[in-house]
């Protein structure tokens, strides 16, 4: 349990309670996660921060600030490159209560998370000109392809559709889309599909209900996730789960640090709760992951007791409690 | 004389009109020395008030709209001649657009549909539609999407311009393979293209007066790319006070899009997330078969559907959706300063649309195209005598 900074430590304390009171058999071991400078000047996690991790395998992170300059790159860049987090797993369901324009929205976004636009590569050749390097390998493509399909079989999910702008980026995405092909071949029983960046773009914000499993290179991903969750409400309400090789898996709540609310007692643990019941879900504890999403869901559905940002006024203490409440019901 | 007897002995008469007065620019005061593209008269017609623009059918649903298109403007007696280039997309040889953009060339502005690009060809073999833009500098991309009355959306009361920086970025196409299984694609941005756009966004702001300009980049992790496209639109920014401008990263802006899009105005940004962008505002306001496109340069001016598509699964059904494409000819015709007619035939087809009985499947309705354009054609006769002065 890595709590974050801001409004942190007191959604991980609500989570924390809400699998007290569903009884989930998880022990948390709380880590602080502030790079220091390791041995060779390099920046890294703290040590006992990586060991516990490597040790459990399974982690539950809350939001973490990325301060302008201290020097060490972003927290979050540091977790992915220690871990080799390959693949971010973003699930969009929409929220029955919490109303957007869109309902019936049910898809998963995989998008790989280590290389492609985001390798950091750039360098400025002639005053005026930058260039910054898109990055496509092999087997990277493979790995989050081969992922993507593991993904679909084991949550029974119907088709996977591939992501990408091959028109015009030949080489690049052609690499990627014919490794999702590959990669498809020995998974027949799930559908293939692959569509263009834009179109999927168009047909998403017109019908999302045609979407199932979608995945992409990193940008794209980026850009597609962040999209979904705009259309089930936002951040707020979004779980996200980052899988790495070695079987380490890190789910985090995606929004940020909201440093103007933190510590009043307003914050929303929706989020992190949802990723926490993502967590379950890898780890296989299904009856406990339905119960407490059971609980979340009808707390948000009833709409008495629902924090500021969902409309209502209650405060994160007492939306954590109802949800605590009907989980017990709910056993 | 009529327009209608002028067409019948074009070619044989000079013209009875005084001839359209010469290439007048008005060089815009910006600390960039390029000519504002904006202002610049149309190129002059030749035979009699004619204008003649190269018109490149494209590929699925391309060819049945442009005939669509010269079926409207002959019944409209629109003074254009449209000559025909077709590009075929199974060729590897690079003639057929060559001539294409000769052809463009020589008449200076175009209307398009979309050419395929065939994944079983080589890499080498770069689309189609991005050469000619390349090639001809076309290097801001315009989009005006707009809520149509009768059109069911999930949002109401959208009004944006996107501007897309339309000839370098993600799709410079300059991609290598140094090891095999790595693939390098290069993104490049410059800091003359990044002026150019953005000078170009604020003055289309100021001129239609628009009160905010929103940069989209991703410059938290694209530093110096990105970086230098948000530095060249700050600058560009200060010499237009009466303006508001902020930035916005793009994650968060199409999950403002999604949520909330009356909050923007004017959009400016490079070529991919342009894409994105524009593609997402088509679908807010009812899909690609209703946002017309523009692609201007500083000599050339190509029309198109706003989203660039080919349409193969539809094609030659009589279901594509033509008001596009047909807003794209009346902003040709806006280009060409025959306003009158562009608003004439505007106004029609607004008419149509707001008939949910002829709206095309894309629309969740049954109409065919040709009933569609039929429908358009009907109200331009009802609305007044078909010749009209301009």
């Amino acid at each position: 349990m890595i709590p974050g900074d801001g409004i942190g430590p007191e959604i991980s304390a609500a989570v924390m309670k809400i699998f007290e009171a569903a009884k989930a058999p998880i022990t948390w071991e709380e880590r602080n996660v502030t790079a220091i400078k390791g041995p060779g000047g390099r920046w890294m996690i703290p040590p006992d921060a990586k060991e516990s991790m490597d040790r459990s395998k399974i982690g539950l992170k809350g939001p973490l600030k990325t301060p302008i300059a201290a020097g060490h790159p972003s927290m979050n860049l540091l977790l992915r490159k220690t871990f080799d987090l390959y693949a971010n797993v973003r699930p969009c369901v929409s929220i029955e209560g919490y109303k957007t324009p869109y309902t019936d929205v049910d898809l998963v976004t995989i998008r790989e998370n280590t290389e492609g636009e985001y390798s950091g590569i750039e360098h400025m050749i002639v005053d005026g000109v930058v260039q910054s390097i898109k990055l496509i390998t092999e087997n990277a493509s493979r790995r989050i392809a081969e992922y993507a399909f593991e993904y679909a079989r084991n949550n029974k999910r119907m088709s996977v559709t591939a992501v990408h702008k091959a028109n015009i980026m030949r080489m690049s995405d052609g690499l990627f889309l014919r490794k999702c092909r590959e990669v498809a071949e020995n998974y027949k029983d799930i559908k293939f599909t692959e569509m263009y960046l834009d179109t999927v773009c168009l047909n998403m914000v017109q019908d999302p209900t045609q979407f199932d499993v979608l995945v992409m290179p990193n940008l794209y991903g980026d850009i597609l996730s962040d999209l979904c969750a705009g259309l089930i409400g936002g951040l707020g309400v979004t779980p996200s789960g980052n899988i790495g090789a070695n079987g380490v898996a890190i789910f985090e709540s995606v929004h940020g640090t909201a440093p103007d609310i933190a510590g009043m007692d307003l914050a929303n643990p929706t989020a992190l709760l949802l990723s926490a019941v993502m967590m379950l879900r890898h780890m296989g504890l299904h009856d406990h992951a339905d119960k407490i999403q059971t609980a979340c869901f009808d707390t948000i559905r009833d709409k008495k007791v629902l924090t500021k940002d969902l409309g209502g006024s209650a405060k994160c203490s007492e939306f954590t409690a109802e949800i605590c409440r009907r989980v017990q019901d709910l056993s | 004389m009529t327009t209608r007897s002028m067409r019948a002995l074009s070619g044989t008469l000079k013209p009875l009109f005084s001839p359209r007065s010469p290439q007048r620019y008005v060089v815009a005061a910006c600390h960039q020395t390029h000519k504002s593209t904006y202002t610049t008269i149309a190129p002059p017609a030749r035979y009699g008030g004619r204008h003649t623009v190269t018109l490149i059918p494209g590929d699925g649903i391309g060819p049945e709209l442009a005939k669509h298109v010269c079926e409207l403007f002959r019944f409209c007696c629109v003074p254009v001649d449209f000559e025909v280039v077709n590009v075929d997309s199974t060729k590897t040889s690079e003639d057929d657009i060559n001539n294409a953009i000769m052809a463009i060339r020589r008449n200076g502005v175009a209307l398009k549909g979309n050419i395929e690009t065939n994944h079983n060809l080589p890499p080498s073999y770069k689309s189609r539609n991005s050469l000619l833009r390349t090639t001809l500098d076309l290097y801001a991309s315009v989009m005006h999407t707009q809520s149509l009355p009768g059109v069911r959306t999930h949002h109401r009361n959208i009004d944006i311009i996107t501007i897309r920086e339309n000839t370098e970025g993600e799709y410079s196409s300059l991609e290598h393979e140094n090891v095999p299984g790595v693939v390098e694609c290069l993104k490049i941005i410059t800091r003359t293209k990044s002026l150019r756009i953005a000078d170009y966004a604020f003055r289309t702001a100021r001129e239609k007066g628009r009160r905010r300009v929103t940069a989209i980049h991703k410059a938290n992790i694209m530093k110096l790319g990105d970086g230098l496209f948000l530095e060249c639109c700050k600058e560009v920014a200060s010499g237009y006070p009466e303006i508001t401008f902020d930035s916005m990263i793009i994650d968060n802006t199409t999950m403002q899009l999604v949520s909330k899009p009356q909050q923007f105005d004017v959009m400016v940004m490079p070529n991919l997330y342009g894409n994105v962008v524009s593609n997402v505002c088509a679908g807010l306001v009812g899909g690609p078969g209703l946002v017309p496109g523009a692609n201007y340069g500083e000599n050339y001016a190509v029309f198109e559907t706003g989203t660039r598509n080919t349409g193969k699964s539809i094609a030659n059904r009589n279901t594509a959706n033509p008001t596009a494409m047909l807003l794209a000819s009346c902003l040709l015709l806006d280009h060409l300063k025959l306003h009158g007619y562009a608003s004439m035939i505007r106004k029609a087809i607004l008419s149509t649309i707001t008939d949910s009985q002829l709206h095309t499947a894309d629309l969740g309705g049954k109409g065919s195209t040709s009933e569609m354009v039929q429908s358009i054609m009907n109200a331009i006769q009802s609305s007044g005598p078909r010749t009209q002065r301009h």
